[in-house]
């Protein structure tokens, strides 16, 4: 039986961020983690072939690099398709995940991924092929790829996988009935003395999540209105006075831009999740003061407000965004700004 | 961070490229910008086009402070 | 109070000449049985068949099952206020013909009718798989409008578990289970650190079908009212064959209530079981309200320390559900919620239509659009194509060799949300 595999620039060892612009290719080997994977699952299949994509150009030519990519997957004949794992990166999660699903959906063929549970590609895949829950660094790997080659196994067998908690996956949020060996009034009144016992119990529906904002009201007249510009793509002050992390962020900073016309020169980033060259030579390409100055002046909008916000998305938690949010949030609120344009990377 | 800040009643704009993580998220307003390492510019213009994009992709985000919406949208 | 159930236990049962029971065989006179139903102006036939645990019988479209009993000591038998003289229940002994059910099909009412299939795949579905059913399918007379033609069905199926009950009037009780609790003052002085726990039963109460009876008063007339567990043990509670199949409370599970059985057991040891309360589930949302706060009202005044809560039905009263349940908890009250969901036939979908944060401890007792599928009857009582506009069925859901695709919603009990059946659901 036939395996094919994907990876980014870096684990199909091309190069790092300078080559994310890499269209996909396919070797006819195992390369990096594929060859792990081979080694774990001996000779019951074999990795025929590593598909390398740069995550850049993964996710700037989404609809191209799919159809590339299903192609050469239809090409090789396989019985299985794995990919990643992506641990906490985010753009090399999304192209896991949607080239995962694209392959379970499009191609029937069995898809398998791995990525930390804060990947934003997590809920781009789960539902259709299987994510195993990795670690957020790649110093994880030795714990992923057993569990990836286990579930894996079963796939290309054609055995049923077994609960979520069981294999180690992601649940795909599939609800199936079952029959339990005690009635339904037995377990209620066991779960009850549990909770008056204190004792942790586990519930059979957890509540659905609802989230949605509803989307807060347009401003009525933009030429009075003050907005703040935020950016999550890691913008500091040159010297990075409060020592922004450059992923996983812990903090966020705010800066003083009043009477300023641009951020170039006095600003870099930090972010360690992209190409910092161009940002580097002029911020505005990722925090736009220059335009939304330009616009005040202009009197399009009436002003800028005169603190600018930022903080590096990359790897950072989803708790921690949401702090983050929540913080930057109610000083803007307390200050009456109007609207806020926030930028990401 | 988007979600939380619009919590307060706060119109917000999302530029990103990658709308889909955007759109996952749970954005209201957002604008798909260029590419990851300079979502409102592009290097390879000359400076005065390269400034048309951003002025472009910013008014744009601006407008879209103005305008209603019901849920997640996109203004492309 | 003090009940006592005789379980007179059946092992089989026979179509014969005198309703008896007999070394553990049941007789039915049938002949005797459809006389009896038939002074009822109203019936204008009557079929009796019965079907036992597998075999290869499809019955179809049941609208309720009901326990054979009889009471030998204390006031009131049958079921007062409906089909005898207004009584105080929960008190004496009764005789119970314990492993028959009556079983009531016949002409189509609404939707809210089911299946029960004796064997192979059908039966795992539902806890009537496992009883031995006197099926009787009822024809009432023309003309009748839906609420009387309702009527006249559900008093026959009562009138034919209190007829073929009295058969064990005479009989030695195989065992007697004695359920005794006293009034709030003595129980609290025996057991004063014992933890206080009530159950909050939601009855559906939206017309046609959707109505539970309490001592004979339709459950939409009423604010949440307190009852002794012995009361509902003792024939006070009735079902108004409402709601889909599969969650619907049937009379015979308000008679074997599993909530109170299972809180009995506990009483005295872990906990102190301070009551019933019963809860109507409205079709307004002032309604929703007042009950809810009413509800949660009840559980403060009685000093419960936690509450199980079990819907009936879906829907709309997932709301009243979360809502009793936000209002306990921030009452301190602590709550389990036992509740089936809808989460289309992948299980995909959100389970339920509303939500609470408050609601961290929930019993699933199954997904109602799981489908299901039914191997061919060799016999089926009643009419098999009735599936085809039950809920839970579909037109052409019945193949050409007689097989049946369904929905768990059209099988009587299965997703029980008084936790009667097995069924719960699992993440994948």
């Amino acid at each position: 039986m036939k395996i094919v595999y994907y990876v980014n620039q870096f684990f199909g060892q091309i190069g790092g961020e300078e080559k994310a612009g890499t269209p996909p290719q396919y070797v006819d080997k195992a390369v990096g983690p594929a060859g792990g994977f081979q080694t774990l699952i001996k000779d019951e299949a074999q990795v025929v072939g590593t598909i390398i994509c740069g995550d850049n150009y993964f996710n700037e030519h989404k609809e191209v690099a799919l159809k590339e990519i299903l192609a050469m997957v239809k090409d090789s004949g396989a019985d299985l398709f794995v990919a990643g794992p992506a641990f906490n990166a985010g753009r090399y999660g999304m192209a896991c995940a949607q080239v995962s699903a694209a392959v379970q959906k499009e191609l029937e063929i069995p898809a398998l991924t791995g990525m930390y549970e804060e990947n934003p590609g997590l809920e781009e895949a789960r539902s259709e092929a299987y994510v195993i829950k990795t670690g957020d660094s790649a110093g994880t790997m030795r714990k992923a790829l057993p569990l990836m080659a286990a579930l894996g196994l079963k796939l290309l067998k054609k055995v049923a996988p077994g609960l979520p908690s069981e294999d180690g996956y992601f649940a795909q949020g599939r609800r199936v009935t079952v029959f339990s060996d005690k009635r339904g009034s037995v377990r209620a009144v066991e779960m009850l003395l549990k909770r008056l016992a204190e004792e942790p119990f586990v519930t059979e529906l957890p509540m659905p999540v609802f989230d949605n904002v509803p989307p807060a009201q347009a401003i009525a007249d933009l030429s009075k209105a003050t907005i703040a510009l935020v950016t999550s793509g890691g913008i500091v002050p040159l010297g990075n006075p409060d020592r922004i992390q450059s992923a996983s962020a812990q903090k966020w900073g705010k800066y003083d831009i009043s009477g300023k016309k641009a951020l170039k020169g006095d600003f870099y980033t930090i972010h360690g999740g992209y190409d910092p060259v161009y940002a580097n030579a002029y911020a505005d390409r990722v925090a736009p003061l220059d335009v939304l100055y330009e616009l005040k002046e202009e009197g399009i909008i009436g002003d800028v407000y005169p603190y600018f916000y930022t903080t590096t998305g990359t790897g950072t938690s989803v708790a921690s965004s949401v702090a983050f949010g929540k913080e930057i949030g109610k000083e803007l609120k307390e200050a009456g700004v109007s609207g806020v344009l926030l930028t990401s990377t | 961070m988007v979600k939380e800040i619009e919590r307060y009643g706060i119109p917000i704009i999302h530029m990103a490229t990658i709308t889909t993580i955007s759109q996952s998220v749970g954005a209201n307003r957002i604008v798909p910008t260029v590419a990851i390492p300079y979502p409102v510019g592009d290097p390879s213009m000359n400076e005065k086009d390269e400034h048309e994009l951003r002025r472009d992709l910013v008014l744009r985000a601006v407008k879209a402070l103005g305008v209603n919406v019901e849920g997640p949208t996109q203004f492309e | 109070m003090k009940l006592e159930h005789g379980h007179i236990y059946i092992k089989d049962i026979v179509l014969g000449d005198k309703t008896q029971v007999e070394g553990g065989v049941l007789t039915v006179d049938a002949q005797a049985l459809i006389a009896h139903l038939k002074e009822d102006n109203k019936v204008k036939n009557v079929k009796v068949d019965l079907a036992r645990p597998g075999e290869e019988i499809r019955i179809i479209p049941v609208k309720d099952v009901i326990e054979p009993r009889v009471k030998v000591i204390g006031e009131g038998n049958g079921f007062p206020g409906v089909t005898s003289k207004i009584a105080q229940m929960g008190e004496g002994k009764v005789h119970i013909l314990s492993g028959v059910a009556i079983v009531t099909i016949g002409d189509i009412v609404g939707f809210q009718e089911g299946v029960i299939d004796m064997w192979g795949e059908g039966a795992k579905w539902t806890p009537f798989s496992k009883t031995l059913n006197i099926v009787v399918d009822i024809e009432p007379v023309e003309g009748l409008d839906p609420h009387v033609h309702e009527r006249t069905v559900r008093f026959a199926g009562l009138r034919a578990a209190e007829f073929i009950g009295f058969a064990g009037k005479d009989v030695e009780p195989d065992e007697v289970l004695v359920y005794e609790i006293g009034t709030q003052v003595e129980e609290t002085a025996k057991y004063p650190d014992l933890p206080r726990v009530a159950y909050v039963e939601m009855l559906i109460s939206q017309g046609l079908l959707h109505d539970g009876y309490i001592y004979g008063v339709n459950s939409q007339q009423i604010l949440p009212t307190l009852l002794h567990p012995n009361e509902e043990l003792d024939n006070a509670v009735i079902s108004g064959n409402c709601v889909a199949a599969c969650d619907k409370i049937t009379t015979y599970q308000h008679q074997n209530n599993a909530v109170i059985l299972d809180l009995y057991k506990e009483h005295g040891k872990t906990i102190n079981f301070i009551g019933v309360i019963l809860t109507p589930e409205l079709t307004t949302l002032e309604g929703k309200f007042r009950t809810c706060d009413y509800t949660a009202k009840l559980c403060v005044n009685l000093g419960a320390d936690a509450v199980i809560i079990s819907e009936e039905g879906y829907g709309n009263p997932d709301s009243d559900l979360v809502m009793i349940c936000k209002r306990c908890e921030q009452k301190g009250i602590k709550t389990v919620l036992i509740t089936d969901e809808c989460s289309g036939w992948d299980g995909m979908s959100q389970p339920l239509t509303d939500m609470a944060e408050e609601a961290v401890a929930v019993i699933s007792t199954g997904n109602v659009s799981h489908v299901v599928e039914l191997t061919a009857a060799k016999k089926v009582l009643g009419v098999a194509e009735a599936i085809y506009t039950l809920a839970g069925g579909w037109e052409g859901c019945i193949a050409e060799d007689g097989s049946m695709k369904c929905e768990l919603n059209a099988v009587i009990g299965s997703t029980s949300e008084i936790g009667y059946h097995n069924c719960t659901v699992e993440l994948y």
